[in-house]
């Protein structure tokens, strides 16, 4: 199973981002000065250094910009997940994550396909992965 | 003040390679700083000046303080640097300046560690996760192989590299490990081999990923007045250049553009040189698709032509540009941070000559490129034998 760290939910800078993962939503700190959305979220805004910022809720959806299908874990905790999918994915409304491809179908992969967000209960809370746009 | 001409490398040492478990990492630290010293003609006491860098084996807070304490040094310039695997090559240019401006006269730089026997190979992968973002990569399953394999996978599809042309950069570093006495895996490949071996992250398979080896690596910087009484041939420093543009995958700017373009550019400019004066190159190859990148982006070819310049044996000893001719981390060594300082090693002694089989001929100027993180941390250096 997936494991979100403990000191990750509880990280003063990222926080509220693991509570809305929880709700099932998937938010991103918004730079009140010069309108960036900055990921990972931090205590200022990296392009302007402005300090007023604001959570938004993306729509979570985005396309696939690249991908791997990992045959080997890097630790235990993912062994019995192999082989699975890493991804970038480029949502529409917000910036770049790294991933997993999730669902029946996931093996089937392919850079520019559309995937939407979906919440995987983890030890934890919830983190968000993204899963094929069904054609 | 530029540091052209004004920094020289006198002494280069490394280890034996392969698996030690009688040594510690230390100890193969140890035993490359002594050869260095001894290549050089230098005394002990002639090193006033450490650097190394990391270890996951003996991960000692204060690695430079414990280096020089276990070497019986007390040197007056002394840290650990931690830039990944551009440390050899960002230590190489702090050492530059602190013997130009004259904080000291001469300084050891070593990395290393027992990789291979110090940890189990499950150990080291994981510790090698830690690379990863912790909240927002690792719980992922992000390993550096994955991370490397999102880069390969997005230059395949943009540029239309084939499986075999990278597979061609690791049967072309093991051909020149082969004529390395000391490199750690000698046997020919194939790119069969290569696209057969073991599955890691597609499209990556294990032969596509660096060695985890037992092996340290040194060398000693001094000033040009200082290396004029000494037996050995000094390299010198002609340029110098480092860029850093993030140390997470989820934060680079591109998948497709990295650092090494403003890192080569600074270090061209300081040796008033261009790409067509190199003689060879060193470059980082944590997995096969990094070269790749980083020959374009030295400007040794246009943006996705990396993987043809490969293939078609432009990077062989008598090619258009040797590359990693002593075998690079994909066949000579790799253990932590000495990847990088290896090619290091190997630049000055193809410098100086006198390598039989693996000489590249009239081999006067050479550039070493050393990268870190997810292609986040990038020195490029260039070395010759005459000062320009
Ligand atoms: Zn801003």
């Amino acid at each position: 199973m997936t494991t979100i760290p403990k000191f990750a939910a509880g990280n003063a800078d990222s926080k509220p981002y693991w509570e809305a993962a929880q709700q099932g939503r998937l938010v991103f700190k918004k730079c009140l000065a010069c309108g960036q959305i900055q990921f990972p979220p931090r205590h200022l805004c990296p392009k302007c250094w402005s300090d007023r910022s604001e959570w938004v809720t993306s729509a979570g959806t985005g396309r696939v910009y690249s991908y791997s299908i990992v045959r080997r874990a890097p630790s235990p905790a993912h062994a019995g997940k192999v082989p699975y999918v890493l991804a970038v994915v480029d949502l529409d409304d917000a910036p770049r994550m790294v991933t997993n491809i999730v669902g029946e179908d996931a093996l089937g992969v392919k850079i520019g396909d559309a995937v939407k967000v979906v919440f995987e209960a983890c030890d934890g809370g919830a983190i968000p992965q993204f899963q094929r746009a069904l054609k | 003040m530029s540091l052209r001409n004004k920094a020289v490398i006198v002494g280069v040492g490394e280890s034996d390679i392969g698996k030690m478990p009688h040594m510690t990492g230390l100890g193969l630290n140890a035993q490359a700083a002594k050869r260095a010293i001894d290549d050089a003609g230098l005394k002990v006491s002639d090193i006033d000046g450490l650097l190394t860098a990391y270890s996951f084996t003996e991960p000692y807070f204060m690695l430079g303080t414990v280096m020089a304490e276990y070497l019986g040094l007390k040197p007056r310039f002394c840290a650990s640097m931690i830039v990944g695997g551009a440390s050899p090559a960002a230590m190489l240019h702090h050492a530059a300046m602190a013997v130009a401006q004259g904080q000291c006269n001469t300084v050891l730089v070593c990395a290393g560690e027992n990789r291979a026997t110090g940890m189990t190979r499950d150990e080291a992968v994981a510790a090698l996760a830690a690379v990863g973002h912790p909240y927002f990569e690792a719980p992922y399953g992000a390993s550096i192989p994955a991370l490397y394999a999102l880069i390969a996978q997005r230059y395949m599809h943009e540029f239309g590299l084939s499986r075999e042309a990278l597979a061609s950069v690791a049967v072309m570093a093991r051909r020149h490990a082969g004529l390395h006495p000391n490199a750690h895996m000698r046997k020919p490949i194939t790119a069969a081999d290569v696209l057969n071996a073991k599955p890691i992250a597609e499209p990556l398979t294990m032969l596509d990923c660096c060695l985890i080896s037992d092996a340290g690596g040194a060398f000693i910087v001094t000033s040009p007045e200082r290396a004029r009484d000494l037996p050995c041939k000094p390299a010198y420093l002609l340029g110098i250049g480092e860029c850093h543009t993030h140390e997470h995958l989820l934060c680079a700017d591109s998948l497709t553009r990295f650092g090494a373009v403003e890192s080569g550019r600074a270090a061209y400019a300081m040796a008033g040189l261009g790409p067509k004066d190199m003689d060879l190159a060193q470059l980082y190859d944590c997995f096969t698709i990094v070269p790749i990148i980083e020959l374009e982006e030295l400007g040794f070819c246009a943006q996705g032509e990396g993987g043809a310049f490969f293939a078609a044996g432009k990077t062989g000893i008598h090619g258009e540009l040797p590359v990693n001719t002593h075998g690079g981390m994909l066949s000579h060594a790799h253990a932590g941070a000495v990847g990088g300082l290896m090619g290091i090693v190997e630049a000055v002694r193809q410098l100086r000559g006198g390598l039989g089989e693996r000489q590249v001929p009239n081999a006067e100027v050479a550039l070493v490129h050393n990268e870190g993180g997810i292609l986040s941390s990038h020195c490029t250096a260039i070395l010759g034998m005459q000062p320009r």
